[in-house]
């Protein structure tokens, strides 16, 4: 098989947009608020790829086996609109690992206070849905659209409760209960090179991925590989490694 | 009861203040962003391209097809995202309100689809969305015989109104919702649809009144398409 563009540069230690293998795009930056109807939203423009994130409250029944927590529901559309690729319909297994992979990052590092998003032990809790919606896909939506779910949370407030119902539309001043911040960052590996933050073109010939969310304490809270080539444990470590590093430049941008 | 003045204090035949913008997804052959008060569209073209599946292709005319779409977080109750009765049938409309402009003579066998998506409900998303892929379709180059311009026009109590928010559409002793897209030069109405009481009369004064208003809204899709070469050549 013949090597990729993408694969031949990485041997001469380069890439095709003239980045070093450890240097994040730029701008990567987080507007809050595009969507006045959410009780949360951020969009990040993270390089050419642009994400929409939209936080909004709703309020239902506990799981069974935990009747004291809320619940949070993370989901993305990969329209059309953003990527001539993606394809119209019900989410495809792309949207579906987006959205659970940016659901495993603020589910496992706890960055949601369930316990205080109880209305009623057992009977009534609220549910936090995350909506990712894509703009542009230039690569690396794992990345930026972790970052716009961080974003929008950490910007959401309750909507106004009359008895068990919302009512919509009316916002309160309280922001929803939050602990840790997780980051998320993606490393790849293209022919046994490791480099942050793929573009489109490097992300559609990588022969490895993986996305780690790390929040503030610089703990690892999930981890995702992708891509069908397998790595030594010296690749994964260094890989880990330097998706921590970079997930703490990537946290600059929340504050 | 009279609706004696309008709940944001515009005037009657006035339209909500509007921004527009062109080239703002970078992928798309086309793209628009058009806002109308609290509504927000965003519209991409993607083409000419081959269309699929294939038994859709027409050797001799190039295919317009629309997708509208609302974000899950764009309405005050979260709605469920995917297609749904409502946004397939203004996906329908949509594709009516512009095939008139669209020359696709010249592009047979393969087609332009246009994506609409909303980022902000307040009443007019479709009017919006079809002023925005207009944009989008004159950004993608697709040969145009003229803009289309959208706007709802309507009754609320007693009133001919140009432009109603969604505080208006729920205005407590009724209101009419009556959305139209014109073209502005030959003032043809190409998207018509109505919901409630009016008369013929009405009606009749009430397209008027819309025919006017959107003249506003063509000079704003112009200023907007002319921005994004703003300097260019240069």
């Amino acid at each position: 098989m013949s090597k990729s563009y993408v694969e031949t540069l990485a041997d001469k230690d380069a890439r095709t947009d003239g980045r070093k293998f450890d240097e994040l795009r730029k701008p990567i930056k987080i507007e809050l608020g595009v969507s006045n109807k959410a009780e949360g939203s951020a969009k990040v423009t993270w390089g050419e790829t642009e994400v929409f994130v939209g936080v909004k409250m709703a309020i239902g029944e506990p799981y069974p086996d935990s009747p004291e927590d809320g619940v949070l529901i993370t989901g993305a559309e990969l329209s059309p609109m953003a990527d001539p690729e993606f394809l119209s319909g019900p989410p495809g297994p792309e949207a579906i690992e987006l959205a659970r992979v940016v659901d495993r990052g603020i589910r496992e590092s706890k960055m949601l206070d369930t316990k205080k998003l109880c209305v009623r032990k057992g009977e009534l809790v609220w549910i936090v849905f995350v909506d990712i919606y894509p703009l542009n896909n230039d690569g690396n939506l794992i990345d930026a659209a972790s970052l716009a779910a961080t974003a929008a949370l950490k910007s959401a407030v309750f909507p106004k409760l009359n008895g068990d119902k919302i009512v919509y539309g009316d916002f309160t001043k309280t922001k929803i209960p939050l602990n840790l911040m997780p980051v998320t960052c993606t490393v790849v590996n293209i022919g046994g090179k490791s480099m942050v933050d793929p573009i489109l073109e490097e992300e559609k010939n990588f022969d490895a991925r993986i996305s780690v969310s790390v929040s503030e304490k610089g703990d690892i809270h999930a981890m995702q590989k992708g891509g069908n080539v397998g790595l030594e444990i010296d690749q994964v470590d260094e890989m880990i490694g330097l998706a921590v590093k970079k997930s703490a430049e990537i946290r600059k941008v929340l504050k | 009861m009279t609706y004696a003045k309008r709940f944001d204090g515009r005037k009657f035949d006035e339209i909500r203040p509007m921004e527009a913008k062109v080239g703002i997804i970078k992928r798309a052959t086309g793209s628009a962003m058009f806002k109308m008060g609290n509504t927000i569209a965003i519209a991409a073209v993607y083409g000419p391209r081959d269309v699929f599946p294939s038994f859709l292709q027409n050797p001799s005319r190039g295919l317009l097809r629309c997708h509208y779409d609302m974000m899950s977080f764009s309405v005050t109750e979260r709605k469920r995202p995917g297609p749904t009765r409502r946004s397939n049938e203004i996906s329908r409309v949509t594709e009516s309100a512009l095939f008139p402009v669209v020359d696709l003579s010249k592009f047979g066998n393969t087609g332009f689809d246009i994506y609409v998506n909303i980022l902000q409900a307040d009443a007019g998303t479709r009017t919006a969305g079809i002023n925005a892929a207009a944009l989008a379709l004159a950004d993608a180059g697709a040969p145009m015989k003229d803009l289309v311009c959208s706007v709802a026009v309507g009754k609320v109590g007693d009133k001919i109104c140009v432009d109603l928010t969604k505080e208006e559409e729920d205005y407590k002793d009724g209101a009419t919702d009556l959305p139209i897209a014109v073209l502005p030069r030959s003032g043809k109405i190409t998207l018509l649809q109505m919901d409630g009481n009016m008369t013929q009369k009405e009606i009749k004064e009430a397209l008027e009144m819309g025919k006017k208003a959107v003249q506003s809204i063509k000079k704003l899709q112009v200023k907007a398409l002319k921005d994004k070469y703003k300097g260019a050549g240069k």
